[in-house]
């Protein structure tokens, strides 16, 4: 789960890294208020889940009360379209007020779980204010990585020992920061904690300009004060949708919807329809335990894509029945009276059965008997319909 | 011969009296696994599917001498299941539960470092030694005894790939689901260690995914010669977009690390044959198996 600038600044002054001053305002008016208990100059920044949002005009410098309220205006209500946000863009709903900042230097700080030690990382740059998978191409000699083991816990030495390779003068502050980013990371089971820049101040101090919040989803039924964070306006609909009913839904654009039990099988599946030159509508996994209820869901998720011109449902039973998943297949096609056609590769136990039901369905279903056959009968529907 | 598991295997299920505990053990007793205890903390004296309930782990283990336990509890009590029977002793833990909050693994890998325990999973299908024991949630009927070893980080492409070895007359040792988290103990170098090591396993079929860096791993045992025998790979969401959770908590690329074409190009380069969709698992492990000329000793 991912949450805005806004929120991390809030999530960051609680556990005592140090930020400039400022605050989040949803109108113009709010955003004038804010700037009045500010140092001139300001920045005015829209609050969107993307980067790039500054190239993209959702960050303004304004130097005076009057160019924020006007900086506001513009900025509130705007489509921002970003590299990341597609070309359909987002709803700016409020904008960031902060102090500017008079950066001398900036740097790069994160904290993320190393896979392969199952340690906290921390991983340290001089290169800071651009993108760590770009440092990390072309001089990865300049990322520093510090491992910690559980038993003995981030110790000022750590954060001492980065400092004076990364070249900071603000010791105590970096020190600060350091802790404040670990005590966040176990308090609130995040998955990765970055600053990105954390600047150098022209007074030699250390601030954290901006930053990345991400959560492991596993770990938020026990916190509901951060669940309480998520912003629906920011996430597909459909993908929240899923969620409700405990089903993995990623979209992806294309326009042949799956249906598949397994996130392996899934992944597999969307590379075969890509292996056949078509493109899937999206990823969805029904789980290992699938049931009628959940694929009458997914159906009703995947229906809700305009662009999704046919079905690809790819079941490996194993212990489940097929004949139970085609009866689900064929109520479900009923009740919502399914337009499109649905090709069905089921693979299990009682498959022959399942198959002689989707036949004497009387409905639009195509039964398949491989995943590669299945998704080359998806490529001629969606081309054909094109 | 085969790897972790086998007729002797004496099981404990933890979790055994709720409706996966209860579904999943059935099943694992039709198989022929040797299931010799179960736990529920509150059940212990029951009797439930034929099978002594005990209260805790400790207890199951003094009674009945069991050697491998396998969890089937919710993703917020799995952790301190994994923990409560490391410490009675079980030298192999098999975690099915998805969801496992990761700075939970973390803790619970520190604490196995200096344990002689094997955790498989979490979020894990478990493992199957062909006709003698199964410890997990994968149907029985696909496999045929053999000489492959299976390997993977998802459930139902191991049932895949395990049917489409059948459907080619390559029967299989040991299917182990090593799970698609990303902190976790038990991983396919683990997997290919102990694979080496049997007799019986002529070659392995391994089913990758994007995320993490346990593929080119496998491909630097295989370069270095720590595995020799013939070995078969597939990565699943080569076509996945970058920061995209996929179903799995550990399958998602971050940046350039992760990538299903880095993983496929470590593997060729070491010398595996790499399938490049998922119907071609089979083939490219016949494939594999044709290069050092012991096809004929793994069919029929």
């Amino acid at each position: 789960m991912k949450i805005h600038e806004y929120q991390a600044k809030e999530l960051f002054e609680e556990f005592g890294i140090p930020v400039l001053g400022g605050k989040v305002a949803e109108t113009a008016e709010e955003a004038v208020k804010i700037a009045e208990g500010l140092k001139a100059p300001y920045v005015i920044k829209a609050q969107v889940h993307s980067g790039g949002r500054g190239k993209a005009g959702g960050v303004k410098l304004v130097n005076t009360l009057e160019e924020a309220r006007e900086a506001s205006e513009k900025i509130l209500g705007m489509t921002l379209i970003t590299h990341q946000t597609g070309p359909e863009g987002k709803l700016v709903r409020k904008v960031l007020v902060t102090e500017a900042a008079e950066v001398a230097k900036e740097y790069y700080f994160a904290m993320t779980v190393d896979r392969d030690t199952g340690k906290l990382a921390l991983i340290a740059s001089s290169e800071g204010g651009m993108e760590i998978e770009q440092v990390s191409k072309e001089s990865p000699e300049k990322i520093l990585t510090e491992k910690i083991d559980a038993s003995v816990g981030l110790r000022d030495y750590h954060l001492r020992y980065l400092a004076d390779k990364l070249g900071i003068k603000d010791v105590k502050g970096f020190i600060k920061t350091g802790l404040g980013m670990y005590k966040l990371f176990y308090a609130k089971d995040c998955s990765l904690v970055e600053i990105n820049p954390l600047a150098e101040l022209k007074d030699g101090t250390i601030v954290a300009l901006d930053s990345k919040i991400n959560f492991d989803d596993n770990a938020l039924f026990r916190h509901p004060e951060i669940e309480a964070m998520r912003d629906p306006a920011e996430e597909d609909p459909r993908e929240l949708e899923a969620k409700a009913y405990d089903l993995n839904y990623v979209s992806l654009g294309g326009n042949v919807g799956c249906l598949v039990n397994g996130a392996g099988l899934a992944m597999a599946t969307m590379d075969m329809i890509h292996a056949v030159g078509a493109v899937p509508a999206n990823f969805l996994d029904v789980g290992g335990g699938a049931t009628a209820e959940k694929v009458t869901r997914a159906f009703e998720i995947i229906l809700s894509d305009k662009d999704v011109k046919c079905i690809f449902v790819n079941i490996f039973g194993g212990i489940i029945k097929c004949d139970m998943i085609a009866e689900g297949l064929i109520t479900a096609a009923k009740t919502m009276n399914l337009q499109i056609p649905v090709v069905a590769r089921l693979e299990g136990t009682n498959v022959e059965e399942g198959k002689r039901m989707m036949r004497e369905s009387g409905l639009n279903i195509l039964p398949a008997s491989s995943m590669r056959e299945g998704a080359e009968m998806c490529a001629k529907i969606v081309k054909e319909a094109a | 011969m085969a790897i972790l598991i086998n007729k002797d295997t004496r099981v404990i299920v933890q979790g055994m009296t709720g409706s996966q505990g209860t579904f999943h053990t059935e099943k694992m007793l039709e198989y022929g696994t040797k299931v010799v205890a179960g736990v529920t903390p509150g059940k212990g004296g029951q009797t439930h599917l034929g099978v002594p309930v005990f209260n805790t782990v400790r207890e199951a283990k003094e009674a009945t001498d069991a050697n491998a336990s396998i969890i089937f509890v919710p993703a917020k009590f799995a952790a301190a299941s994994i923990i409560e029977a490391a410490e009675a002793g079980l030298p192999l833990i098999v975690c099915i539960a998805e969801g496992i909050p990761v700075l939970d693994m973390m803790k619970v890998r520190e604490y196995l470092k200096d344990k002689d325990v094997t955790l498989i999973g979490p979020n894990c299908p478990g493992l199957s030694t062909v006709g003698e024991c199964k410890l997990g949630i994968m149907p029985g009927n696909i496999h045929i005894p053999g000489h492959i070893g299976v390997v993977s980080r998802s459930g139902t492409l191991t049932y895949e790939s395990v049917s489409q070895l059948t459907a080619l007359g390559l029967g299989q040792t040991t299917a182990v689901g090593i799970g698609g988290d990303p902190v976790k103990c038990f991983t396919f170098k683990d997997a290919l260690k102990l694979f080496e090591q049997d007799p019986d396993t002529y070659g392995v079929l391994m089913i990758g995914e994007i995320g993490g860096a346990d593929e080119e791993e496998a491909a630097r045992m295989l370069r270095d010669g720590e595995f020799t025998k013939p070995l078969a790979a597939f990565i699943g969401g080569a076509t996945a977009p970058p920061g995209k959770r996929m179903g799995h908590a550990g399958a998602i690329i971050s940046g350039n690390s992760g990538t299903a074409a880095g993983k496929q190009k470590a593997l060729k380069e070491a010398g595996a044959s790499v399938a490049m969709t998922p119907d071609q698992m089979g083939n490219a492990m016949k494939d594999a198996l044709e290069r050092a000329g012991i096809l004929e000793k793994c069919l029929g």
